[in-house]
C-alpha cells in the first residue's frame, strides 16, 4: 500500500511539473491501469459459487445428488504427539463444511479407507451437520481375513458401518470390488454366506436406501449380477464403476472398457456412481504433449477440470467421486461442476487424441488407491510408481543411454527416488511374494512392475548402457 | 612473509584434506586424493620408500616444514594454540623454553618401530598423526557435515531442485568415536596450554622428522650481534625450542613455522642455510634428562557400552486395512567369524599391516558398507557389514582413495573377479519357512548368479523354493545379505575370505 501511495504520489507532482495537457496525462495513465480482479474472497479465480452446483437425479429414490461426490479414502493426515500419525480430524471438519457450504451432499467412504479410520472420521465430521443435507455411502468391504466372510463377521461389519458414520440410514450400501476375486470370490463373499439376501432385507426395512456395488477387474462378475437383475432376482440401485476418457477405450490391466460397462448400466436404467476420474491422479498430471493439445484447447483450464467435465458429461452418471486431500483441489472441483459445462464434439476428440498419447507412454497403471498396503515388507508401493509415473509424465524416462539429457535426467530419477522413497521401502526390496497382487482393483502384477522400476534404477546407478 | 606462506599454504592442505574427509560424493577425491597419500606413517605403511626418501630430503632441506604445512593434526593444534593465544587478552608470548623429553620421544619412538616390525598396527595408528586427524573429521566432523548437508538438501527439495541429495547419518562404531574424541581431547588441551607438546613428546613423526632436522640445511638461527637477549621470539615459540637466554635453538623440535622471524624486533632471527653459519651457533643437543612425569598417555580407550533400543512388533489389525507403511526392524549385525574387507586388501593380514586407520575410506564408502571395526585384532581399520547397503558393483572408491595401498586400487572389472567372502544361510531366518511365502530377493539381486532356487520340499508338487549357494561363484559382495527381508537377521549372511580369492 505504502508503495501504492508513494507511485500516485510521484505521479501527482510529475502531473503538477507537467501543468498544461493534465488531461491527455490522465487518460494515458488510466489506460495503462491493469485490470485489478483480485479480491479477498476467490482472487482472480473469481470466486467459488455457493449456489451452483450441478445435480443428479436418482431415478430411484429422487435424491438431488451433487455432481461432485466426496470420496473420504484420501483424508488429510497429522502426526501425534507419540510420533504415530492420525487423521487430521480439524482439517477433515474444514473440508466437509466447505463442500456441504457449496453444494456437495454426496460422501463416500469404506471400512478399510485410511487404514480403517475413514468411516469415523467421516461421521464426526457429517454428524455436525442435519442428517437431511447429505448422502452417506459406504461398502460391504471384500478385504482379507477369514472371520470377514462368515454371516456373523459380514454383518458385524455392517453394523459397525452405522456406529462409526453414527447414523441410522445408510444412503447408498455397496458390494465392494466385485471382480477383483472372481466369480468364485462373489460367490463366497455375498452369495454363500447369506449377506446379500440379508442386506436386501435390510432395504425392505429403510436401514439401506439404495443398494448396489462397485466393480473392478472380472467382467464375468459384472455381467452376472447385471444377469440377475434382468431375472428380476434383485434389483441395483446404483453401481460404481472407473470411468474417465482414457478407461473408456483403453481400461488397463485386467479392467474392462468404461465404454462398455456404462452401456450395460443404460440399457438398465442404472445409474453409475464414477469413481477414478483421474486415475489417482494420472489424468491431472499428463505428459507435456498431452497437456500441450489441452491448452491450445483452453489455455487456462488445468488437465484435472478437463478429465472431471469428461467424467461429468455422461448423462447416465450419478455423482462423480473424487478424493480431495486438499481444500485446492476441492474448489477446483466445485468450480467446475458449478455449473458442468458439457463437453462439445471437438472437445472429445481432444481428449481422444490425449488419450493415445497417454496409451503409448508406458506408465504403471497405479491410482494410489492404498488397498495393496501396507506390505508386509514395508514397501511403499505406490509411492514407487507415483515417482515412476511423475518421470514418465513429464518425459524424462530415459530410453537411451545416449539421450543428451542422459546425466541430469539420470540424477532427477535417483535423487528424487530416494525423496520419494526411502530406501528400505523401494522397489530393490520387493522380494516378489506376491501378496499385493489379489489386492489390486486394477489388476496390476505388482511384483513384476517393481522388477521394472528396479531395473531402470539399477541401469542409471551402474550407468549401464541402453 | 614466510609464515604467511605457511599460513596459507597449510590453510589450503588441511581444508582440503578435511574436505577429503567430509566428501560423500567422490569428486574431491579426483583432483586431490595424493593429499592423502604424501603423509609420512601412511607412506611407511604403503613401504613407499621412495616417497619416504623424498620427505626425509626436504626435511633435511628446509627441516620441519612437513609438521606445519602437511600434517593435518599439526595445523590443528596451530588453529587451537592460536584460539588459545588469542583469548589471554592478545599478549603475545605465553611459551618458553623447556627442555627436550628425550626419554619419551624416543621411547614412543621405539615402540613405533617395534609395532611396525611385529605388525601391531594398532600402535601405530593411534599415534599417526594423520590417522588421529582422519579420525577425528570422519567420526566428529563427517556426522555435522552430512546433516548440514540433508538441511540444506531439504531446503533444495522444497525448491524443487535436484542439486544437494540427502545422505545417511549414523554413528559407525561407538569405540572409533570415543577414541577420535579422546585424541581430539588429548591433543586439543596440549595444544592449548603449551602448543606442540604432542609433537614433540609422543607423536613418532615428529620425533622422525626432529631426528633429520636437527641437521637441515635452512634452519632458523640467532645473529649474536643484533639480538639483544630479549626473550621474544622464545615466548613466541610453540614448540618450546629456543633457549634465547644461551642463543640456541633445538633444531629437532623445531616446526619451521617462522613466528619467531616474524616476532622479533631487531631482525636478529634469520631463516638460512647453515653452512654459513658459524660451528660456535650450533644449536644444543637435546639433553639426556628427561622429566617424564605429566605425560600425556592418550590411550585410554573408551568403551562405550552400546545398549540396542528394543524395537517393539506391531501386531497387524484384524481387519485388513488400506494405506500406511509396515514398520521395518532395523538389521542386526551378525557374527562373522571372519571379517570382511575390500576387494583390493588382497587378505585380511594384508590389510591388518598396511592400514594406519586413517578412516578415509569409511567416509569415503557411498553405500554405507565400510565401518570402523571393534575387534581388538583390528582396532577401528575398516571393515563391512551390510545392514544399510552393499558393496555395489560399480564402486571401487574404497581403493581409490586409501593412502596406504592397504586397499589397493582396482577397476570394476578387477572386482567381479575378486571374492571376499562367500554366501551362509540360515534356513530358520528365511521368510520362505517362516512365513510361507515365495521370496526370491536373494536370487534376484545376486550379481554373480551364485544363488538359484530349489525345492524347499522336495517330492511335493509345486514347492516352496529357498535358495542355493554356489559359493565357487559368490564374490561377497552381500548383496543378498542387504536385501533379504528376514530382519533382524538376514537368512543369508555373508563370511569373510581371510585371503581373497578370484572367481
Amino acid at each position: 500500500m505504502e508503495k501504492k501511495d508513494i507511485k500516485e504520489l510521484t505521479r501527482r507532482d510529475f502531473l503538477k511539473i507537467a501543468g498544461a495537457g493534465a488531461v491527455l496525462t490522465g487518460a494515458a495513465l488510466a489506460g495503462c491501469k491493469p485490470r485489478n480482479k483480485v479480491s479477498a474472497e476467490g482472487g482472480a479465480l473469481g470466486d467459488v459459487p455457493t449456489d451452483k452446483m450441478e445435480y443428479r437425479v436418482n431415478h430411484n429414490t429422487s435424491d438431488k445428488v451433487s455432481l461432485l461426490g466426496y470420496g473420504c479414502m484420501r483424508w488429510p493426515m497429522r502426526k501425534t504427539s507419540g510420533g504415530g500419525e492420525e487423521v487430521d480430524q480439524d482439517a477433515v471438519n474444514e473440508l466437509i463444511d466447505y463442500a456441504i457450504g457449496h453444494g456437495v451432499n454426496f460422501f463416500d467412504t469404506a471400512p478399510p479407507y485410511v487404514r480403517g479410520w475413514s468411516e469415523t472420521a467421516t461421521g464426526k465430521a457429517l454428524k455436525r451437520h442435519p442428517r437431511d443435507k447429505f448422502f452417506v455411502c459406504t461398502k460391504l468391504s471384500t478385504h482379507r481375513g477369514a472371520e470377514l466372510q462368515t454371516f456373523q463377521g459380514s454383518r458385524a461389519l455392517y453394523e459397525k458401518s452405522f456406529k462409526d458414520l453414527q447414523v441410522d440410514y445408510i444412503d447408498y450400501y455397496l458390494l465392494h470390488n466385485i471382480g477383483i476375486s472372481g466369480m468364485q470370490g462373489l460367490m463366497q463373499r455375498f452369495y454363500d454366506n447369506g449377506m446379500l439376501d440379508f442386506l436386501i432385507k435390510e432395504r425392505i426395512a429403510g436401514r439401506i436406501r439404495n443398494l448396489g456395488w462397485t466393480f473392478h477387474g472380472d467382467v464375468k462378475c459384472f455381467d452376472y449380477l447385471l444377469a440377475q437383475q434382468d431375472e428380476r432376482k434383485v434389483l441395483w440401485d446404483a453401481v460404481m464403476i472407473q470411468l474417465n476418457y482414457y478407461d473408456w477405450k483403453y481400461a488397463t490391466g485386467m479392467n474392462t472398457p468404461a465404454e462398455y460397462l456404462m452401456g450395460e448400466l443404460e440399457k438398465r436404467n442404472i445409474q453409475a456412481i464414477v469413481m477414478e476420474p483421474l486415475l489417482g491422479g494420472r489424468l491431472a498430471r499428463v505428459n507435456r504433449q498431452g497437456l500441450k493439445l489441452l491448452k491450445e484447447t483452453h489455455p487456462e483450464d488445468s488437465a484435472a477440470k478437463w478429465a472431471f467435465r469428461y467424467a461429468g458429461s455422461h448423462p447416465n452418471v450419478l455423482t462423480v467421486l473424487s478424493g480431495m486431500t486438499y481444500l485446492e483441489h476441492l474448489q477446483e472441483n466445485i468450480r467446475t461442476y458449478s455449473p458442468l459445462e458439457r463437453l462439445n464434439g471437438p472437445e472429445y476428440e481432444v481428449l481422444e487424441q490425449v488419450a493415445e498419447i497417454l496409451n503409448d507412454s508406458n506408465y504403471i497403471q497405479c491410482t494410489e488407491c492404498q488397498y495393496c498396503m501396507p506390505c508386509p515388507y514395508g514397501l511403499d508401493i505406490p509411492g514407487i510408481f507415483r515417482h515412476y509415473n511423475i518421470i514418465v509424465s513429464e518425459e524424462k524416462r530415459l530410453k537411451s543411454s545416449k539421450d543428451p539429457n542422459y546425466d541430469k535426467y539420470r540424477r532427477e530419477f535417483l535423487v528424487g527416488y530416494d525423496r520419494a522413497v526411502p530406501k528400505l521401502r523401494q522397489a530393490s526390496q520387493c522380494n516378489s511374494c506376491g501378496r499385493c497382487k489379489p489386492d489390486c482393483p486394477q489388476r496390476l502384477d505388482i511384483p513384476k512392475e517393481m522388477l521394472r522400476v528396479d531395473k531402470y534404477a539399477e541401469q542409471l546407478k551402474q550407468k549401464m548402457e541402453f | 612473509m614466510l609464515r604467511k606462506i605457511r599460513i596459507a599454504s597449510a590453510a589450503v592442505v588441511f581444508v582440503l584434506l578435511t574436505l577429503l574427509f567430509l566428501d560423500f560424493t567422490g569428486t574431491l577425491h579426483l583432483y586431490f586424493y595424493w593429499l592423502t597419500k604424501v603423509q609420512l606413517v601412511p607412506a611407511i605403511l604403503a613401504h613407499n620408500m621412495a616417497l619416504f626418501a623424498i620427505l626425509a630430503l626436504f626435511t633435511l632441506l628446509l627441516g620441519r616444514v612437513y609438521c606445519s604445512v602437511i600434517c593435518p593434526l599439526g595445523v590443528m593444534q596451530d588453529c587451537v594454540s592460536n584460539i588459545s593465544g588469542r583469548r589471554g587478552g592478545g599478549q603475545k608470548g605465553r611459551f618458553g623454553f623447556s627442555k627436550a623429553r628425550s626419554k619419551l620421544r624416543y621411547g614412543m619412538l621405539a615402540l613405533s618401530i617395534i609395532a611396525f616390525v611385529a605388525h601391531v598396527n594398532i600402535i601405530i595408528s593411534l599415534l599417526d598423526p594423520y590417522a588421529g586427524y582422519g579420525r577425528i573429521a570422519a567420526n566428529l566432523l563427517a556426522p555435522l557435515y552430512r546433516a548440514g548437508n540433508n538441511l540444506l538438501s531439504w531446503f533444495a527439495e522444497t525448491l524443487n531442485s535436484y542439486a544437494l541429495y540427502p545422505t545417511d547419518v549414523w554413528i559407525k562404531s561407538w569405540v572409533s568415536l570415543g577414541i577420535a574424541a579422546a585424541t581430539l581431547a588429548a591433543t586439543g588441551i596440549l595444544a592449548w596450554r603449551d602448543g606442540r607438546t604432542y609433537c614433540n613428546t609422543i607423536c613418532p613423526v615428529g620425533t622422525i622428522l626432529g631426528l633429520i632436522s636437527r641437521f637441515s640445511i635452512f634452519r632458523p638461527a640467532l645473529d649474536a650481534e643484533k639480538c639483544t637477549r630479549c626473550g621474544l621470539c622464545e615466548k613466541g615459540c610453540k614448540a618450546s625450542c629456543i633457549d634465547s637466554a644461551n642463543m640456541t635453538i633445538d633444531l629437532s623440535r623445531c616446526v619451521t613455522c617462522f613466528n619467531c622471524i616474524e616476532s622479533c624486533n631487531f631482525k636478529a632471527m634469520r631463516y638460512a642455510p647453515a653452512l654459513r653459519e658459524k660451528r660456535s651457533k650450533q644449536p644444543i643437543a637435546a639433553s639426556g634428562e628427561a622429566d617424564d612425569k605429566g605425560g600425556v598417555s592418550r590411550r585410554n580407550v573408551l568403551a562405550i557400552a552400546w545398549a540396542m533400543a528394543v524395537t517393539e512388533t506391531v501386531k497387524a489389525p484384524l481387519l485388513q486395512v488400506d494405506g500406511g507403511l509396515a514398520e521395518i526392524k532395523d538389521k542386526k549385525i551378525p557374527v562373522r567369524k571372519v571379517p570382511i574387507v575390500p576387494p583390493g586388501a588382497q587378505s585380511l593380514p594384508n590389510m591388518n599391516r598396511h592400514c594406519s586407520a586413517c578412516q578415509l575410506c569409511v567416509s569415503s564408502c557411498p553405500n554405507s558398507v565400510l565401518r570402523p571395526s571393534s575387534k581388538l585384532t583390528m582396532l577401528m581399520q575398516p571393515e563391512m557389514s551390510f545392514e544399510r547397503g552393499y558393496c555395489r558393483p560399480e564402486c571401487n572408491e574404497c581403493g581409490e582413495v586409501c593412502p596406504t595401498n592397504a586397499i589397493g586400487s582396482f577397476t570394476r572389472a578387477e572386482k567381479t573377479a575378486i571374492s571376499i567372502g562367500y554366501a551362509v544361510f540360515v534356513k530358520e531366518n528365511c521368510i520362505v519357512t517362516r512365513d510361507n511365502v515365495q521370496c526370491k530377493s536373494c536370487e534376484r539381486h545376486c550379481p554373480t548368479e551364485a544363488i538359484t532356487l530349489v525345492d524347499r520340499d522336495p517330492g511335493v508338487e509345486n514347492s516352496l523354493k529357498i535358495p542355493a549357494i554356489n559359493n565357487e561363484k559368490c564374490n561377497g559382495c552381500g548383496a543378498c545379505e542387504y536385501y533379504c527381508p528376514a530382519r533382524p537377521f538376514s537368512a543369508i549372511f555373508l563370511e569373510g575370505r581371510k585371503t581373497h580369492s578370484s572367481i
